[in-house]
């Protein structure tokens, strides 16, 4: 843990706690709206724990919140998360330990810490990088969890607070750095765009996965220019 | 929510995590597909900014929630730290639902 301090430097330590700071509020609205909906505490409390994904976790509780099975719950929750698949490829270089390490650590792959590895190119900062996030992120987010899971009763009305605003603000926080290379820009927008678009359309999680074809925009303009 | 499905959830996600620090050895990844990944990586988190910002359920959320999104969008271009962005955005949702916009 100490080397691991050592070779991050002071804007990523910061940046990784402000991170740290506003994944907790909204860890904390998770937790909140769950039980507020009607659910027991343990219910987004052990999901923060053993599902470790904000995104497929709003989502989930999305689908339970409004009525749907637990079947569609979990197959949008995991049609989420296999961008995560993508993930585990995209930072496996810092996972190169033994066999315990790389185990434990594919539990912390997540948005925010590979937003915070791919700032980096060498590997020691990589590796500072990702388990520095990882492990205190995983602190972070499961106790603001049950702090708004103890909360959500005492608040009865989360939409009043503006909670449901808080997870699209930190996920776009975290990806507008790559957003200033235009060809990700263009393949980012259309795919949302289309998202949106299939929404209606679609069942829960799908349209996310519809917006990878976004990809190909940037080289059809390519072509055509 | 039950326990059962709670777990399927789990493992399906540990399974996606784990599948590229274990192939690793055995698999190489070209340069051209890493760039590739990192934009769809983009591509994807964007794509759950919008919908979770615009859609409840299968419809439109109403404009109190993109308007708080919007806010945050606005200072993350601007490089504001981000507690400020997150705080910002309810604040700005509660504050347009408190004067009954939805």
């Amino acid at each position: 843990m100490r080397s691991l301090w050592r070779t991050s430097d002071r804007g990523t330590l910061r940046d990784i706690a402000l991170v740290c700071l506003a994944d907790a509020l909204v860890g904390a609205s998770f937790g909140a709206i769950a039980v507020a909906g009607g659910l027991p505490a343990w219910v987004p409390i052990s999901m923060s724990v053993l599902v470790f994904a904000g995104g497929a976790q709003f989502a989930a509780l999305a689908v339970v919140l409004s009525g749907g099975g637990a079947l569609a719950a979990v197959a949008t929750g995991l049609v989420l998360n296999s961008r995560l698949l993508l993930f585990g490829f995209a930072v496996s270089d810092v996972l190169d330990g033994r066999r315990r390490t790389r185990l434990l650590g594919a539990h912390l792959v997540m948005d925010e810490a590979l937003a915070f590895t791919m700032r980096h190119q060498d590997r020691a900062r990589r590796r500072a990088a990702f388990w520095t996030c990882g492990i205190a992120l995983f602190a972070c987010w499961n106790i603001s969890v049950v702090l708004g899971a103890m909360a959500g009763e005492a608040i009865g009305d989360t939409d009043a607070l503006g909670l449901d605003a808080a997870f699209p603000a930190v996920l776009l926080a975290l990806v507008v750095p790559a957003l200033r290379d235009p060809r990700t820009r263009t393949a980012a927008l259309t795919g949302a765009a289309i998202a949106v678009a299939a929404t209606p359309f679609l069942p829960p999680g799908l349209p996310v996965l519809l917006a990878l074809t976004g990809l190909v925009v940037p080289h059809l303009l390519r072509k055509t220019a | 929510m039950p326990l059962l499905a709670i777990l399927v959830l789990a493992a399906g996600t540990y399974a996606f995590r784990v599948a590229g620090p274990l192939a690793r050895d055995r698999l190489h990844i070209p340069d051209g597909l890493e760039r590739l990944l990192t934009a769809a990586t983009a591509v994807l988190l964007i794509a759950l900014v919008a919908t979770s910002a615009l859609i409840e359920g299968h419809g439109f959320a109403g404009w109190a929630r993109p308007a708080g999104v919007a806010v945050a969008a606005v200072l993350a271009v601007r490089r504001a730290a981000f507690p400020l962005v997150v705080v910002a955005a309810a604040a700005t949702t509660a504050a347009l639902r408190a004067c009954g916009v939805a």
